[in-house]
């Protein structure tokens, strides 16, 4: 695999990774959107090794095989076992407005790239140009989180935007020092431990994962 | 030995205007297959177009010259348009005159006057098949012109000879401008087309019917123009989706040797996307109409995102 | 030595508490458990005094004159809250508000958030710290949510969200801070080592730092509580138990502020110019002037004291963004004694909403008649929090507001506008509460003395008498920031 194939490929799949991230924000059915946030961790798993390779920083291979059994086993298994007990894997969310979510969406892209565009000047990197997509996908999930009313959507939202920040860590800078990623790694482990915990108690208070119902605490006129 | 443009033009005309009826006989076969039914030969559409050919025309009293004249419009429109897609062979006269955003211009004549004809004899239902054509049109379209410049960005060009030449070197299918294209296109293609999940060819029922219910009053021969120029619009579709996307093995020299290895590696990519036609169209049932605006503006959205990481990641 | 022994008491007493569950005895172990920290944190303190800043692990742990007292300051809070919670949450179970399995989760968890925090002060490892920041957020949104009421439930999950987001953003900051640093020390775990970063941070590519600040701005501000994103902060403080708004308000905020600041200086080494000090004193003095605003039509009273919360720290970034000495000077001060004070308000906060079962502030009153050491303590505090001379806060408040005049004399109409707002919402909800009969639904109950007076004598001998070590301290402190 010669430097010129890693890069081009490695951008093919920072197009995926968008990709997916876009997909997530219309997508109305839990186990499509599941199966969806697992391709990400998917394509972000590859797509680190295949930096790794390219750039012969090894400890990449580590974060690789992390991302592959956290992003793509672990985290949506426990979410497939949540949907299943908590019996809401029929529902289907209402989402309005898809094309306005999406124009936002697009808008986003594109102030990403304005945004990165001082990095992409100062990089030597192959894959300097890889950090705009993942702003971008940090910035979707973000959206995504604002736009979906639903406590499980908000989460998996969460989880695409820590996605996106590894994603950015591997482009700007080839990875974080190890013992950071470990360390984000865990954090991400207790997260969802306790969303978990949040789900049952969620459901058990309100009859319902729908967060509009949480309207209680509100600044009284 | 080198064969005259004009000639190879010539074959790749007659390549159209014959292989159109076949390739959708091999997609009914597949999908009967699919389905686990026993399909019909994979010549019954050449029977089909006989048939409507021996029988007469019965017109509508009030029909105008545009319900008499469309068939021949849009079968013309359509050969003209199999012209400038490098099918066999890059190196064509017409390619050249006309690039891609004519041949857009060329099906957007054949689909004004269809919905015109639509119209003109006052049926509701071709009336509601008509506004619902240009409903999806006046989206479709759109999309449609952005993936073809997120392509041209690519190659620099948007004539189709020349993305066929720059796409077929190098590794382009890699580049997330041309997947990210390439999927606006598949989108677009199923819509303009009329295949599931936005349209159904198969059926006549009233309410789902888009571009069945504008051509519910023709028969006999307009009936057959109209037929087979919706076959050809299929396979251009197809073989447009090869040339931009998949273009390796399209000759470029103009030899007889090359022709012919040429026709023979279009065939299989064609048999090939027949296959996969049907895997998407038994995969998805159809929508809702107000439903397309979503599909469409997804097909919008793939386009501008491969321009946008055109720039972002190439 | 004294370092890993300060980190790892609460870390073991957060496992033994975690196994001891609801014997007899667990409340007496966490205030042990803490004890000890605030023990290891003095003895730290004594020897980064007389032998000056100090480097452990391998670099892996900074010690120096700013950290190490908001350290003390951490242990000293988190031991005194050990002693009021263990009244409160006995009666807390009384009523059968909670659980014993809700008991041992609550002390493991309390023990696991100083941990979270004094790892975020000791840590020299950018990295590190967003990830023990993380940490803390994470240990406290099951707390907030202790009662599982459906507003408990609600403000823990726009916590978690809220938080979730903003530290993801201070994330990113952090990957932009490493790819400068990357480009001056070289890849790998030195290049994130604060004590590295600040030795060279006049070579760190400015227009990347900049940038970098905007998202750590965002991210760690979002924990601090600064206005426009300070939603989480009023509805985790009113709905969670009493003690963990004590420890949030005090020491929570301190830690996110600290994180700010360390990355401030930074940001300043790098583009001379300044940059960073403006944005924080924007979020600053909007900060001031929207709580307390807020102040005014609030009627839940953990609920209020929340927003003041919000208002001292946007006067601490607006301090800490104006720089100089002074301004310097007076916002470490003012981090000090608004923790110490707000602590002991929510104290006898605490004491209150349990006498009359409400944390409705038209439903508390008498509580002077009912309970001196509440009614006073609460009406002492409120004085003290503020600004009235002779408390601490009158001293912090004062010398940020004259370094204001003089570096910034157009933020000072605003800094005062909003000081004067706080002041007579305070007054207004509060004298009410503290005066009056006793109403009929006011029970009597027996009340953590120790904490609340020990917090107010300190936050009173500050403002009158500052000790010449405290002095120092903050002078030193003063220096490491220019």
């Amino acid at each position: 695999m010669s430097y010129a194939f890693a890069a081009q490929l490695n951008s093919l799949l920072a197009a995926l990774i968008l990709l997916t991230a876009f997909a997530m924000l219309v997508q109305r059915r839990m186990y499509a959107l599941l199966h969806l946030f697992a391709w990400q961790g998917l394509f972000l798993s590859i797509s680190t090794a295949v930096v790794g390779f390219a750039a012969q920083s090894h400890h990449l291979y580590i974060s690789s095989v992390l991302t592959l059994a956290i992003k793509v086993i672990l985290l949506p298994y426990i979410l497939h076992v949540l949907i299943r007990k908590l019996k809401i894997h029929r529902e289907v969310e209402t989402i309005v407005n898809v094309p306005t979510t999406m124009l936002i969406g697009i808008a986003l892209v594109i102030f990403s790239y304005h945004l990165t565009a001082p990095i992409r000047e100062l990089s030597t990197l192959m894959t300097k140009s890889t950090l705009a997509v993942a702003l971008a996908t940090v910035m979707l999930g973000l959206l995504m989180m604002i736009t979906r009313r639903h406590a499980v959507t908000q989460i998996i939202g969460f989880l695409a935007m820590e996605n996106g920040l590894f994603f950015a860590a591997t482009s700007a800078t080839y990875g974080m020092p190890l013992v950071v990623e470990l360390g984000v790694a865990l954090d991400i482990l207790i997260a969802a431990f306790i969303f978990g915990i949040f789900f049952f108690h969620i459901n058990t208070t309100f009859d319902s994962l729908d967060v509009d119902q949480m309207a209680r605490l509100k600044e009284e006129d | 030995m080198k064969v005259h443009p004009l000639l190879i033009e010539l074959i790749q005309v007659f390549v159209l205007l014959f292989a159109a009826p076949l390739f959708a006989g091999w997609v009914k076969m597949v999908k009967c297959w699919s389905q686990g039914r026993t399909s019909p030969s994979l010549l019954q559409p050449y029977r089909d177009l006989c048939k409507l050919f021996s029988k007469d025309v019965a017109l509508a009293e009030n029909a105008s010259w545009i319900f008499r004249s469309t068939p021949y419009l849009v079968f013309g429109v359509t050969v003209l348009a199999g012209g400038i897609i490098p099918i066999i062979s890059v190196d064509l006269p017409l390619s050249a005159t006309a690039d891609v955003i004519a041949l857009v211009a060329l099906f957007a004549i054949a689909r004004f006057f269809t919905a015109l004809a639509g119209m003109d004899i006052g049926t509701s239902f071709g009336g509601m098949g008509s506004s619902r054509e240009m409903t999806i049109a006046s989206l479709a379209e759109p999309a449609m012109l952005m993936a073809i410049f997120a392509v041209s960005l690519a190659s620099k060009s948007t004539s189709l000879s020349q993305m066929a030449i720059v796409v077929s070197q190098g590794y382009s299918i890699l580049r997330p401008s041309l997947a990210f294209a390439l999927l606006a296109f598949i989108l677009i293609a199923l819509t303009e087309t009329g295949r599931v999940p936005v349209d159904n060819p198969a059926t006549h029922l009233e309410l789902t019917m888009i571009h069945e219910a504008m051509i519910l009053e023709y028969s006999g021969r307009h009936l057959a123009l109209i037929e087979w120029a919706k076959m050809m619009k299929l396979f251009l579709f197809i073989t447009l989706g090869i040339a931009v996307f998949f273009p390796w093995g399209i000759d470029a020299a103009g030899g007889a040797a090359g022709l012919a290895s040429s026709f023979l590696i279009m065939s299989l990519k064609l048999g090939i996307s027949g296959v996969g036609l049907v895997l998407i169209e038994t995969g998805l049932a159809k929508m809702r109409i107000f439903r397309v605006t979503e599909f469409l503006g997804s097909a919008f959205l793939f386009a501008t995102l491969g321009m946008l990481s055109f720039f972002i990641l190439e | 030595m004294i370092l890993l022994v300060l980190l790892c008491v609460p870390l073991v007493a957060s496992l033994a508490l975690a196994f001891i569950g609801d014997r007899k005895f667990a409340p007496e172990v966490n205030i042990l458990g803490s004890a000890a920290t605030f023990v290891a944190g003095i003895a730290l303190a004594l020897e980064v005094y007389h032998h000056g800043p100090m480097l452990a692990g391998d670099k892996f742990f900074f010690v120096d004159a700013f950290n190490v007292y908001l350290a003390v300051l951490t242990s000293f809070v988190s031991m005194t809250t050990a002693l009021f919670s263990r009244r409160y949450m006995r009666r807390e179970r009384e009523h059968g508000t909670i659980g014993h399995r809700r008991i041992r989760f609550y002390h493991a968890m309390f023990q696991l958030f100083i941990f979270a925090m004094l790892l975020c002060l000791l840590t020299n490892n950018v990295g590190v710290l967003w990830i023990a920041m993380e940490l803390a957020t994470l240990s406290t949104v099951l707390l907030v949510s202790l009662y599982r009421t459906p507003s408990a439930i609600e403000a823990a999950w726009k916590y978690f969200i809220l938080c979730g987001v903003g530290i993801a953003l201070a994330l990113f900051g952090t990957v932009l801070l490493y790819f400068a640093a990357e480009k001056v020390l070289g890849a790998g775990g030195e290049a994130l080592l604060w004590t590295n970063l600040s030795q060279v941070s006049d070579q760190l590519e400015p227009t990347i730092l900049s940038l970098a600040f905007v998202f750590l701005m965002v991210g760690y501000g979002t924990k601090v509580g600064l206005v426009p994103v300070h939603n989480w902060l009023p509805d985790a403080h009113s709905e969670g138990p009493t003690p963990i708004s004590a420890v949030l308000s005090g020491l929570l905020l301190n830690i996110a502020l600290y994180a700010l600041v360390r990355c401030k200086v930074l940001v300043d080494g790098s583009t001379g110019t300044h940059h960073a000090g403006n944005i924080m004193m924007g979020f600053g003095i909007l900060s001031v002037i929207v709580a307390s605003f807020s102040l005014l039509r609030q009627k839940d009273i953990k609920r209020m004291f929340a927003y003041s919360s919000i208002e001292h720290m946007g006067i601490t970034t607006f301090a800490f963004g104006l720089g100089g000495p002074v301004a310097t000077f007076g916002a470490l001060l003012h981090m000090l004694v608004h923790s110490l004070t707000k602590s002991a308000i929510f104290f006898t906060v605490g004491h209150a909403s349990q006498m009359h079962r409400t944390q409705d502030m038209d439903r508390i009153q008498g509580l002077i008649r009912g309970n001196p050491l509440v009614g006073w303590g609460m009406t002492f505090g409120v004085m003290a929090i503020v600004g009235m001379p002779p408390f601490g806060v009158f001293m912090s408040e004062f010398l940020i507001l004259t370094a204001t005049i003089k570096d910034a004399p157009l933020m000072a109409p605003f800094l005062l506008l909003g000081l004067g707002v706080t002041f007579a919402a305070l007054f207004r909800k509060v004298q009410p509460m503290v005066t009056g009969e006793v109403p009929p639904h006011q029970k009597f109950l027996k009340v953590a003395h120790v904490p609340v007076l020990l917090h107010m004598f300190l936050v009173l001998g500050i403002g009158i008498y500052m000790p010449k070590f405290l002095a120092d301290w903050f002078h030193t402190a003063v220096g490491l920031l220019k």
